[in-house]
């Protein structure tokens, strides 16, 4: 295989993977998690039959609307990507990891497209109920989709329900790949950390407005609900990924050797935890460590007795099972990418429990001095699953299917010089996107809602208007 | 009928609707620039599609998805061989998906030209691109074993599959055509040019159609894989092209988005009719041929996608087709289409 600038075309092709689902991955739990919190807007609007809660739903269904187009199309991307640079895999898995992304396209696309316009546009077509219930099978679909990517992505982790055959990995047992445990591990985790995203994007839009005094009244509903539901999902996000852990010392011992900086397998009683590590793969060890006893047993097993492999004894039994090669991720990424997750998902806690006790103590209304961190706090979640990731994608290499087939062996026969072009169109492509996407949001949200209530005069049934709207 | 069979018709079903649905969106959008002469006009034409275009997306998700896991061999083979249409084809359905959305977003002249353009480009690069991958993938691509693409990046291009690729544009401009002599209201301005361009598509269309059957039947020996009916698809898309034009003469409007729609169902059908038994021929050796049985997913798979088919499908085209009823009205001109809320 030629390289380009020193590149090979599985250089490109993995950068090229990696950019296009990250990319695609700053809007799809925004979607999934937002589009749960304007359901629920939508439907206290429905119960009060509140034209300032109608004129809510739609401000921040607006907001959706720009962020949904990104999301699907930078998912046509992510699709279509898996037989372009990675014809190998495609070929390999396309048995078992076809069904789940079949499904998500005919559970779940077709779902949010036709009921987002429906529940957008019809809404002086359709009796209220059936807008109501747009919007409810829109928040639906976006876990759907989200649940079956999560599950593809979850046997390529953890391999379920499939035999070898004819160098293809045949599905034997759909519903072993449905109910991967990993999978569902991981969905809650990716769900409620979903959550997160939308709550804390409203949370900020919200304290914007209420400290500028602006339709306080709806404000502060929606600031409310956005709270239980960071309150939920950063708890839960905590809780589901913290089985993850457990489970990723039996089943994926390499990957949580490296989430740790385990070089060695522990002697002596328990296992420790690193706070501060900088591991090298060169020398096969950490320059520097600062840890603390049993924590890692605890985190791990729930005892202070239990060890984990380190990565030196993982290698050693990898090359006894699959034969020689470097089977130690590359672990500094991933290691990092870990603790800033994991310090994420803490700062994201501990913010929704500070408001959660002011709203207790009844000053929720008044805009205090932590409100400003709001305004910061929607790129924590958003980092959190960048990091999240990169934990997770890079420590496992150097398998794209644990045990089955390595990533060098899955990427297309193509020269490099059309990934490179396309890698580089792409990358223009997406950073446009992402600022008219940030650029745009801003505008809408600052703007706030100007709504005329032209439902009292009569007219056709209320729209809510972006600033400078000419309809 | 074996299970491959029944997929191959799937895959090929699916992206006839994908051309049927996107094709007269693709359409709209490339008449635009010709037919609206102001502000409302050009939001009367985006209403037009408005609730729809972005299902109709999807439906080019679908037939990806179920080549991917129905024929996995061909899914790989397919795109990596003509990696470079793909990837243009994404980047103009990004530019494209987008484009709707953000236009309406900024009240000022200059952003709202930058996202008609792009949403022209848009639709122009697929409109004529998939018609380029029709043709390769009929006439067959230098692959090696296991599929694998050893030709050059411009082997895509010659002159049947530069036709195909402008006899798809030609066609899809003639649908978006007749679509909006449905959706706009009958005596207005915008409805006599949409007429208008329809005449004149029409007559391109024809020719490309016709030009493009003619190369693949008489020089390539393309089309005559599929035995005693080897006119029949074909000669379908053509007796439809000539209807065209006798609805658009009579102004019978319906009747008119029937006949494109026909024209482009014969003439998918006649693309996959002709790719049997293969999926993705090989120039170099038949014995590379990737057919329908040595590139399908194992039976296991082919059973549960069929139950999975049997389910979704009819309830996919069921909203979907509710939600064209919904928005059955024709658009009018002053009240900016459908475009309220943006």
């Amino acid at each position: 295989m030629t390289e380009l600038f020193g590149f090979s075309t599985l250089d490109l092709s993995r950068f090229q993977f990696a950019t296009t689902s990250i990319f695609h991955y700053f809007f799809v739990p925004f979607t999934v998690g937002f589009a749960l919190i304007i359901a629920i807007f939508q439907t206290i609007a429905y119960r009060t039959q509140s034209p300032r809660m109608e004129n809510l739903t739609r401000f921040f269904g607006h907001l959706f609307f720009i962020n949904f187009a990104v999301g699907v199309v930078t998912g046509i991307v992510q699709e279509f990507q898996f037989g372009m640079n990675w014809s190998v895999f495609s070929n390999f898995v396309g048995n078992i990891f076809g069904v789940p992304l079949a499904l998500e396209v005919l559970m779940a696309f077709f779902l949010e497209s036709t009921f987002l316009g429906l529940w957008w546009f019809g809404r002086d077509r359709l009796p209220r109920w059936a807008t109501l219930a747009s919007i409810w099978i829109v928040a639906l679909g976006t876990s759907i989709s989200a649940f079956w990517i999560i599950i593809a992505n979850a046997w390529m982790q953890h391999p379920v329900g499939y035999t070898i055959q004819n160098g293809q990995a045949v599905m034997t047992d759909f519903w072993a790949v449905v109910f991967n445990p990993k999978g569902l591990e991981w969905f809650a985790h990716l769900w409620t950390g979903s959550l997160t995203v939308g709550a804390f994007f409203v949370l900020a839009v919200s304290a914007y407005h209420l400290r500028r005094k602006h339709e306080t009244d709806a404000f502060l509903v929606s600031f409310k609900v956005a709270l239980v539901v960071a309150l939920a999902g950063s708890a839960g996000v905590i809780l589901a990924g913290h089985e993850q852990g457990q489970s990723a010392v039996r089943d994926q011992p390499m990957k949580y050797a490296a989430f740790s900086a385990l070089w060695d397998t522990p002697t002596g009683k328990g296992m420790p935890e690193s706070l501060v590590a900088f591991p090298s793969n060169s020398q096969g060890r950490n320059t520097f460590e600062l840890s603390v006893p049993y924590v890692g047993s605890l985190l791990a097993f729930n005892n202070f007795s239990s060890q984990a492999k380190g990565l030196h004894e993982l290698q050693a039994e990898s090359v006894r099972k699959y034969g020689p090669g470097n089977y130690i991720p590359y672990v500094w990424p991933v290691y990092w990418a870990f603790r800033i997750m994991v310090g994420l998902g803490g700062v994201m806690l501990l913010t929704a429990l500070y408001f959660a006790w002011r709203w207790r103590a009844g000053k929720l209304a008044d805009p205090g001095r932590l409100y400003p961190l709001l305004l910061a706090m929607p790129l924590a979640p958003h980092l959190a699953n960048f990091s999240g990731w990169i934990a997770t994608e890079m420590g496992r290499q150097p398998w794209v299917v644990q045990g089955l087939l390595r990533t060098g062996d899955a990427v297309s026969s193509l020269r490099p010089l059309p990934v490179l072009l396309s890698l580089a169109a792409f990358w223009v492509v997406y950073l446009l996107l992402i600022g008219l996407d940030v650029y745009l949001l801003t505008r809408t949200a600052r703007a706030g809602m100007h709504a005329p209530d032209v439902e009292a005069q009569g007219m056709p049934a209320p729209h809510y208007l972006p600033e400078g709207g000419t309809l | 009928m074996t299970l491959p069979l029944v997929w191959f018709i799937l895959v090929a079903a699916t992206f006839t609707i994908y051309f049927f649905l996107e094709g007269f969106d693709f359409g709209v959008d490339l008449l635009r620039p010709f037919l609206a002469r102001n502000e409302a006009q050009r939001k009367a034409l985006i209403g037009t599609i408005g609730p729809f275009w972005d299902g109709n997306e999807v439906w080019v998700i679908l037939a990806a998805g179920a080549i991917f896991a129905a024929f996995p061999t061909w899914y790989g083979a397919l795109l990596t061989s003509m990696y470079p249409l793909f990837a243009l084809i994404l980047l103009a359905l990004i530019g494209r998906g987008v484009a709707f959305e953000f236009r309406a977003q900024v009240d000022d002249r200059r952003w709202r030209v930058f996202w008609d353009v792009t949403s022209f480009v848009g639709s122009l690069l697929p409109a004529f691109l998939w018609g380029v991958i029709m043709a390769n993938m009929v006439r067959g691509l230098p692959l090696a074993a296991a599929g694998r693409y050893v030709g050059g990046s411009f082997d895509f291009f010659d002159a049947f599959s530069i036709l195909g690729g402008l006899a798809t544009l030609a066609l899809f401009v003639l649908h978006g055509a007749t679509f909006l002599l449905l959706r706009l209201h009958t005596g207005t301005e915008l409805h006599t040019r949409a007429h208008r361009a329809a005449l004149t598509w029409g007559a391109f269309a024809t020719v490309l159609v016709l030009g493009f059957v003619y190369l693949g039947f008489v020089r390539d020996e393309l089309f005559r894989s599929f035995g005693l009916s080897s006119w029949l698809f074909p000669a379908g898309a053509a007796v439809n092209l000539a209807l065209v034009w006798l609805a658009l003469t009579l102004r019978r409007d319906r009747l008119s988005f029937i006949a494109t729609s026909l024209t482009i169902l014969f003439s998918t059908a006649t693309i996959f009719l002709s790719l049997y038994p293969n999926v993705l021929p090989s120039t170099l050796d038949p014995s590379f041929n990737l057919t329908i049985q040595n590139s399908a997913s194992a039976p296991y798979t082919l059973r549960l996608m069929s139950w999975v088919g049997l389910i979704f499908l009819p309830l996919v085209i069921g909203y979907q087709a509710w939600n064209y009823y919904v928005f059955r009205q024709r658009v009018k001109e002053d009240a900016g289409g459908l475009g309220h809320g943006y």
